[in-house]
């Protein structure tokens, strides 16, 4: 199989196995220069597998890595020097400062002193350290541990950065201002592969986005191209009291509509022609169930992924609590 | 240039953030002081028991200073997942693991001067022969270290890590001709002794402070080196085989 250098990662075939679990199966893909790329998928998928091996941390059962043209398998730390990674939890030294912290990881990439000291005080600039730049890491809230842990990452100008559920289990703020982070990486020209479960974010960061689900890809593509299908849906959503049995009672009176529930307190109608709300707010209120609020939505990429894997929304939000979605 | 900026980076990391902490120096520093007390005034100052306890106490203090340390260097940086960061620099895997455990030899061969330096106190040590001493001194330092490695790789917890390197140090302690001759041992005993480094450095410090040692020079020495290249050997084996999943 030759190195194709149109791309940044080139991967085919890869596999994964953990005694009887198949962690990543047959996966396929390939990020081009300057793309960010999202592997989007529920917990327990085999991103942080596939981002291991795709990092020379785990070696692959089967399948072909090329990274900067560069044969991963064959030789796993030959690509180490084009590439930053950004693991699920940061794993800084607790013990040294923020600063401390910065200068080492570029010292490990050969980054003479006064040039990771520089590139260390402009990280903690662009990353809002700089007041904790002398305070330990350990001290450093969650939100700032992963920007210093991202900063830590790019300190030696990597080609192609590794982001493993950056937003995971931080506030909501912490999130936004990462995501903002993220998308100047971008526009920086560093080629981006991101892990996450959540789709909104996915949808609003990434150029391509693939959705991986028990180890194996079930879609990918840019995501416009995702969004298609379900650009021309119409979409209602109720505020109401919900019950089980609701939805299928509405899609007996209401045969070319369909329902859903989110939560227990909001009613989903999709259509492929426009809604009339009137008939559906007389039919719920006949069996005293007040309605507060009727609206339009969006289609997202939501409804993309629940129509390509057939997992419901609920079990990919309840995934991990705490998570930074705003 | 590259890998020299990152050897030192982590070299100069571990010192600062382990060996150089205080509870480290004063294990370092008092540690040796307690076994040689305990030895030299049981031998009440004789001078003849001083030099050949001498040997022991330099090589206890060395396998005590090293293995020690790899528990955290090592297994606690394994646990805490920021050895993954060391494995994903661009830098030779036997570089890097030399960088890690060169802080932990400096240290032992620091802790071996500091009964020397007592002992310098108490008795002469003009007969010492320095440079048989120093080579065998630097090498039970590489040996211990290598088998602290070993250990650290091969568990998975910092308590794991001292527990089993107890299990290596206290019967090497006797087993080794540190205190009494490996040719009083029984003779059931005695490959057993044969088959660990630290009998062929003890019998070249003994060799080296009194004159006193069952082979030649070259042979201890030699053998020194084929454990260390072993046993570091089988640790970077073992990483790549159990940490790179
Ligand atoms: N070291 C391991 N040993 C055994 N099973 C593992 C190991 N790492 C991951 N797995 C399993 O592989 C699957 C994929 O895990 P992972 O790649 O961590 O998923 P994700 O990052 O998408 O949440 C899971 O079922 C997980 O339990
Ligand atoms: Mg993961």
């Amino acid at each position: 199989m030759s190195a194709d250098m149109a791309f940044a990662i080139e991967v085919r075939g890869l596999a994964k196995r953990f005694g009887e679990v198949a962690a990543v199966r047959q996966v396929d893909f390939a990020v081009r220069p300057g793309e960010l790329f999202g592997f989007l998928g529920p917990n327990g998928a085999g991103k942080t597998t596939t981002i291991n091996m795709l990092t020379g941390l785990a070696r692959p059962d089967a399948g072909s890595i090329f990274i900067g043209g560069i044969d991963c398998v064959k030789q796993p730390r030959a690509a180490q020097h084009l590439i930053g990674v950004v693991p699920d939890e940061s794993n800084l030294y607790p013990e040294l400062s923020g600063f401390e912290n910065l200068c080492f990881c570029a010292a490990l990439y050969g980054i003479g002193k006064e040039e990771r000291q520089r590139r260390a005080r402009e990280l903690l600039d662009a990353f809002d350290l700089t007041a904790a730049a002398n305070r330990k890491f350990g001290t450093y809230s969650k939100g700032m541990k992963r920007r210093l842990t991202i900063a830590a990452g790019i300190i030696h100008r990597p080609q192609i950065l590794f982001l493993d559920e950056p937003t995971t289990g931080i506030d909501v703020a912490s999130a936004r201002q990462l995501r903002m982070l993220i998308g100047g990486l971008r526009r920086d020209g560093i080629t981006v592969f991101m892990t996450t479960h959540y789709i909104e974010e996915a949808e609003r960061l990434c150029d391509r986005i693939a959705f991986i689900v028990d180890g194996r890809i079930v879609c990918l593509d840019s995501v416009e191209n995702l969004l298609q299908p379900v650009q021309n849906k119409h979409l209602l959503q109720i505020a109401c009291e919900t019950f089980p049995g609701l939805p299928q009672e509405l899609a007996a009176a209401f045969p070319d509509l369909s329902f859903s529930t989110e939560g227990n307190d909001r009613l989903r109608v999709e259509a492929d022609g426009p809604i009339r709300v009137g008939p559906l707010v007389r039919f719920l209120e006949e069996r005293q169930i007040e309605v507060s609020e009727a609206r339009r939505i969006r289609p997202t990429l939501e409804d993309v992924f629940v129509q390509v894997t057939g997992i419901g929304i609920n079990s990919m939000r309840k995934e991990k609590t705490g998570g930074g979605r705003s | 240039m590259k890998w020299a900026i990152a050897i030192w980076a982590i070299l100069c990391k571990d010192m600062r953030t382990y060996y150089l902490k205080p509870p480290n120096v004063s294990w370092g520093i008092i540690f040796p002081l307690a076994w040689t007390g305990m030895f030299f005034i049981k031998s009440a100052g004789e001078v003849g028991s001083i030099a050949s306890l001498l040997p022991g106490v330099v090589a206890v203090s060395i396998l005590f200073g090293t293995t020690s340390m790899l528990a955290v260097t090592v297994t606690f940086e394994k646990k805490s997942r920021s050895f993954e960061r060391l494995l994903l620099a661009p830098l030779p895997f036997e570089l890097l693991m030399l960088a890690k455990t060169g802080g932990a030899i400096l240290f032992g061969v620091a802790n071996a001067f500091v009964p020397v330096i007592m002992a310098a106190f108490l008795i002469d040590l003009g007969g010492i022969v320095w440079s048989i001493f120093i080579p065998a001194v630097v090498l039970v330092a590489l040996a211990s270290t290598f088998l602290g490695l070993f250990i650290a790789v091969a568990v998975s917890e910092v308590f794991e890590a001292q527990t089993f390197s107890n299990f290596f140090r206290f019967p090497m302690m006797f087993l080794c001709g540190l205190f009494f001759p490996v040719e009083q041992l029984p003779s059931l005993l005695k490959p057993l002794a044969y088959a660990l480094p630290l009998t062929y450095g003890a019998d070249a410090l003994h060799g080296a402070v009194r004159g006193a040692h069952n082979l030649p020079f070259a042979v201890d020495l030699a053998v020194l080196v084929l454990f260390c290249a072993g046993l570091f050997a089988l640790s970077l084996w073992n990483i790549r085989r159990n940490w790179i999943l």
